[in-house]
């Protein structure tokens, strides 16, 4: 509360001094308040009030969490113009509920059917658009160059490479892989690259749309190979009771060589320690040649609730948020990629890499857990912390997971 | 005159109504702010959970605020039927509930030990005591890196005996294992036996210093009557101190039952449920099914509460009862 006191006298206090009068509030909500994206937002925030002095913006920022928890409430009871949410399958209740109202003509209006084209698909749903992008970051996997050099290893290109590579580490007392899966979700990354290098990002869709079943044999081709990657590679011990940032331990102190994680996690390696010349970045490899290259991509947008006052400054908003300017400058704060193709990228290696990897991409995919329903998510993600404790069980985790399904696709 | 006395002998021969029913009255007035709060926050919303439970709702209204509940009947029982994490949510109940009672007899023999006067034992006490005052949070903290295997008790321990250390590819210090450091806390089997630990570590103290408070009113005429017949050792305390000690142990069970079937904050510190939900005990796999991040499903997680509020209602009623029955005798 004493924040959003706070934003609103600066932003009052911003556009006093820009001389104007202000006729319009326009309200916003924002997810994060980690100094980084804070900064990203506000700095955005100041330009679109700078080029729209008749507009008043008020923001109110809350954290991540909490935001999960308030969007429930806010939407109905005291709706903002805009607010920061989640695509895919995260919006999906939101959408279905009639809370969130559609921005087709946002996109019409300013090329996005173009510029945002492959993040498209993600945003809509009924056949209609649904939000405005404004950021996303590219998964793979991030490895110790140094050890990669000690072992003479080259960045594995496919399957085969990535296993031979393995048993190389292996054999040097180094475990292939760190992982941390307490909170189930970053097993959920390893599924989500196995099954779509494996499949293809069309079948990935379908599982986690609910048209195909768990048991079907080209999911059980996934798990296999994911029995492969265990046995043949290894994660390291303990998984279970690390969080992601707790698994950083052993790949700085040069235990484990890789980490299949998201851009977010480069800030994890240079805080323990690591340089930029010791971690480098590499796309997972390939398992079937012939299924184009799709990878995991989640972004980040904004939405207008249907209980909006102000749609029309909203949607002004949600048009200045994808403009390939605000997006550079954003996505360089941040250290995150711009969605807009016409946007500039900072010259961050890992940036360079992901955008790189991002555009030669033949589809995105959003996380399991986002484009999985929740309780589908929540269960899957189970199944795979426990596959990775014990693929023997592979039958029966498939088996629930079908049962479950069943149930939330009904 | 005559007229005027009148009125005044029929008031003091018929008083007002509330003057009559004053002794009946009063305790109401009494109770009343009690009963509004009680019945706002603690009775409506039970019948609120139990009305819900035959909704599927994920909790959200729609733009013109209509609830987008639709009713389903019994079928989220059902289903509850035949959801695996729900019986291992139940069978892991039973388990904190019957390890749970261990914290009984280990309270009375604790505080059996330290109802005595040394110098100092004041500080023992407080000490002994201590688990209880800190938060449950910090005990399963605390708990959880003491299980750690990587850098807790635990594994320190274990990297002594079966492990040594070696340098790795990159010149750092790390360990080689013989086995692999036993991973309480991600193991399906150990797990809530894990937590359960953690959790009875307060527990005892709590039944320990209820032992010590009832120790104080032990009649020292009869241990004395006892010890004169020849009564020591283990027949004195199961005899004569332990049926004193009735109304203490009665407290102790009471307070231990709840504590399991409440046992939320522990599970949700150390585990979450996991892994892959083998702790889940009902408290937690309510939170989990309607209000965590995953679950957003209203109905089915009020069916769950419903469960667990039926079997506390036997627990509760039993205790009741009793105290009932006690009272009864008292009189």
């Amino acid at each position: 509360m004493f924040l959003n006191m706070k934003t609103a006298v600066a932003a009052i206090a911003l556009s006093a001094m820009a001389g104007s009068a202000f006729a319009r509030d326009l309200v916003i909500n924002f997810d994060d308040l980690n100094p980084g994206p804070k900064k990203g937002f506000d700095d955005a925030v100041a330009l679109f009030q700078k080029e729209n002095p008749d507009i008043n913006v008020i923001v109110n920022i809350n954290d991540r969490e909490a935001h999960k928890t308030a969007i429930r409430n806010f939407l109905t009871a005291e709706a903002p113009d805009v607010t920061s949410w989640y695509p895919g399958n995260r919006m999906a209740p939101f959408v279905d509920a009639g809370l969130f109202q559609p921005v087709d003509d946002v996109w019409e209006e300013n090329g996005f059917n173009d510029d945002l084209a492959a993040i498209k698909p993600t945003m809509s749903r009924d056949g209609k658009i649904w939000g405005v992008p404004y950021s996303y970051y590219q998964w793979g996997i991030y490895y110790r160059k140094d050890i990669f050099d000690l072992l003479e290893l080259e960045e594995p290109q496919t399957w085969d490479e990535l296993l031979a590579a393995c048993g190389k580490m292996k054999e040097n007392g180094v475990t292939p892989f760190t992982i941390g899966t307490k909170f189930l979700w970053t097993a959920a990354g390893v599924f989500d690259y196995l099954n779509l290098r494996t499949n293809g990002y069309d079948v990935h869709n379908a599982l986690t749309a609910g048209e195909i079943k768990y048991t079907d044999p080209r999911i059980r081709a996934t798990f296999s190979n994911w029995e492969t990657l265990i046995n043949e590679c290894g994660f390291v011990d303990n998984h279970a009771s690390m969080s992601w940032q707790d698994a950083i331990a052993p790949f700085a102190n040069g235990d484990a060589a890789m980490y299949v994680m998201g851009n977010f996690s480069v800030d994890g390696y240079k805080n323990a320690g690591l340089t930029e010349e010791q971690i480098d970045f590499m796309p997972f490899p390939t398992i079937d040649a012939s299924i184009p290259g799709a990878e995991e991509a989640p972004a980040d947008a904004f939405f207008i609730p249907t209980n909006a006052k102000n749609v029309e400054d909203a949607k002004k908003f949600l048009a200045f948020v994808a403009r390939p300017d605000v997006q550079t400058q954003w996505n360089k704060t941040i250290g995150q990629l711009p969605i807009n193709s016409k946007a500039d990228i900072s010259d961050d290696k890992f940036i360079q890499e992901g955008f790189a990897l991002l555009n030669g991409a033949s589809g995105l995919a959003q996380f399991f857990d986002r484009d999985a329903p929740a309780e589908m998510a929540k269960a899957g993600m189970e199944g795979f912390q426990e596959f990775m404790l014990d693929p023997s069980k592979v039958d029966a985790i498939l088996e629930r997971l079908d049962t479950v399904q069943a149930e939330v696709y009904k | 005159m005559t007229h005027a006395a009148v009125p005044d002998t029929t008031a003091s021969a018929r008083p007002s109504w509330v003057k009559r029913n004053k002794l009946a009255i009063a305790p109401w007035i009494f109770l009343i702010p009690a009963l509004i709060f009680f019945a706002i926050y603690v009775v409506i919303p039970i019948f609120q959970s139990l009305w819900l439970s035959l909704y599927e709702w994920n909790g959200l209204y729609s733009a013109d605020g209509e609830s987008t509940a639709t009713w389903v009947g019994f079928q989220n029982y059902a289903k509850l039927w035949d959801d695996p994490n729900f019986w291992t949510s139940l069978r892991n109940n039973l388990a904190w509930l019957i390890l749970f009672m261990l914290a009984v007899p280990l309270g009375l023999f604790i505080a059996l030990f330290l109802n005595q006067t040394v110098p100092g034992m004041r500080f023992y006490k407080s000490m002994f005591f201590f688990p209880f005052v800190i938060s449950q949070v910090v005990v399963g903290l605390i708990f959880g890196w003491f299980y750690n295997p990587d850098f807790g008790v635990v594994g320190t321990l274990w990297k002594a005996v079966f492990c040594e250390e070696t340098t790795n590819i990159l010149g750092n210090v790390t360990f080689t294992c013989s086995r692999p450091a036993p991973d309480i806390l991600s193991s399906p089997e150990w797990a809530t036996y894990g937590i359960i630990a953690a959790g009875l570590w307060p527990q005892i103290a709590y039944c320990m210093i209820l032992y010590l408070t009832g120790l104080n009113n032990v009649a020292a005429d009869q241990i004395e009557a006892a010890r004169l017949d020849g009564a020591k050792g283990w027949k004195m305390l199961w005899y004569v101190v332990v049926p004193q000690l009735k109304p203490a142990t009665f407290i102790a069970i009471v307070v231990t039952v709840i504590g399991a079937l409440r046992s939320f904050d522990m599970i949700a510190i150390m585990t979450q449920g996991g892994p892959f939900g083998s702790t889940n005990v009902l408290s937690h796999y309510m939170y989990e099914v309607a209000i965590s991040e995953y679950g957003e499903r209203y109905g089915y997680g009020s069916s769950v509460a419903t469960v667990l509020f039926g079997i506390m209602l036997i627990f509760i009623s039993y205790f009741l009862w009793q105290m009932y029955q006690d009272e009864k005798g008292g009189r």
